[in-house]
């Protein structure tokens, strides 16, 4: 499965990014292995509007089963409800591992 | 001869100005009232008793499943995000749809034809023989109060007067009802906020090139940077009305002032000729 975890940089250490549309980066985990296996550069973050579905188009498009991040807008929730894609808080984690380290051990809370 | 009423400020009297100067024009011709203010549209306040012209719509896409490959071009042509394709299917979200057609015309197997939706209504009155009265409606969650507005403006067209009810602002909606104007005038009022729109107002009727001229409503005598900022303009001030609580009043009870107070006929009347000068040039 791809874990994909909304990030302000593009490391395991850097900081979750509160934001799901306009998240400057996605962190890709496969959660066989525990390995980062894609950092996806935003290109929608900055666009005027309708950033939410086009993200989660562009996840459709890449196989994320699963998404981590602060905090989802409607029109985001929507796709993502429709597309069938589990969407977790991060919670107090304060970086992009300590998230996916929570998500592993369950303790996240489903928000879509 | 299409007379645009406006203000860039809100609430400064701008259907109070149209519908009295529908009025004062509708003694001697024939007079068409189109109020502009999707919105918020007031003008029916004073004229109720519209019937229904039938709906506004706009055209949103409607994908066949059958033929659909989900190969996601919809979707990454869209730039407002209302058509997505999902893991199984194509999610479309009305409310962000601007009616570009793109999603169609992208598609590579022909799945996306258009439909209509239902965006708002036109209502059409005859309250007297020589005025007609046309209503653009936005349906309540709806955006796109220029499509009501152009259909609204469509369902006036015609040869002789039309008066404008504008709505406010200086984005969209205003510059959809002054496409076309021959002539603009813009309701002020003597306040900072009044005057701070007006200077937008009188920016964007310069910007199209459409002659204006001001109004001011509910004067307390105070007018000076207001008259100031006219003249610098060229812009002719063409009628002051007063803060009166009479003049409120029969506002308030959805009267119209010149059928009430026999002095405001002939400063209405006025106000129509000074503005066909300006329109021609002349003032």
């Amino acid at each position: 499965m791809k874990i994909c975890i909304t990030s302000k940089g593009d490391s395991p250490e850097s900081v979750p990014e509160n934001r799901f549309g306009r998240t400057p980066f996605f962190v890709v985990y496969n959660d066989e292995t525990g390995e980062i296996i894609e950092v996806i550069n935003n290109t929608s973050a900055n666009d005027a509007s309708g950033v939410g579905p086009k993200v989660v188009q562009m996840l459709v498009s890449k196989g994320v089963n699963v998404v981590v991040t602060g905090q989802v807008g409607g029109n985001a929730n929507k796709g993502l409800e429709v597309a069938g894609i589990p969407t977790y808080a991060f919670g107090e984690a304060k970086t992009v591992a300590e998230a996916y380290a929570a998500y592993k051990a369950g303790t996240l809370t489903r928000i879509v | 001869m299409k007379i645009v009423v406006a203000s860039g400020k809100g609430g400064t009297g701008k259907t109070m100005v149209s519908v009295n100067l529908a009025w004062a024009v509708s003694q001697s011709q024939e007079t068409h009232l189109i109020d502009c203010d999707a919105e918020e549209p007031n003008v029916h306040l004073f004229y109720p008793g519209g019937k229904d012209e039938g709906p506004v719509t706009v055209k949103v896409p409607e994908v066949d499943s059958e033929k659909c490959t989900l190969c996601g071009a919809c979707g990454e042509f869209c730039r407002y995000g209302a058509i997505s394709v999902l893991t199984e299917s194509v999610m479309f979200q009305a409310h962000l749809c601007h009616s570009c057609g793109g999603c169609m015309l992208s598609c590579p197997v022909d799945a996306i034809t258009e439909v209509p939706r239902r965006i708002g209504m036109i209502t059409r009155g005859e309250p007297t023989p020589t005025l007609t009265v046309i209503s653009g409606i936005l349906d309540e969650g709806e955006i796109a109060a220029p499509a009501v507005i152009k259909a609204a403006k469509e369902a006036g067209e015609w040869d002789g007067v039309s008066v404008l009810d504008g709505p406010p602002g200086t984005a969209c909606p205003v510059i959809e009802t002054m496409e076309g104007a021959d002539v603009c005038i813009l309701v002020t009022e003597s306040t900072p906020s009044g005057l701070a729109d007006l200077r937008r107002a009188a920016r964007l009727t310069e910007a199209f090139g459409i002659p204006a001229g001001v109004v001011i409503n509910r004067s307390d005598n105070e007018d000076s940077s207001t008259l100031a900022f006219c003249a610098e303009e060229g812009l002719p001030v063409l009628l002051t009305i007063p803060f009166d609580r009479e003049i409120a009043a029969i506002q308030n009870r959805g009267a119209i002032l010149c059928s009430e107070k026999e002095e405001w006929i002939e400063a209405f009347t006025q106000l129509y000729e000074d503005t066909v000068a300006i329109a021609g040039g002349i003032l």
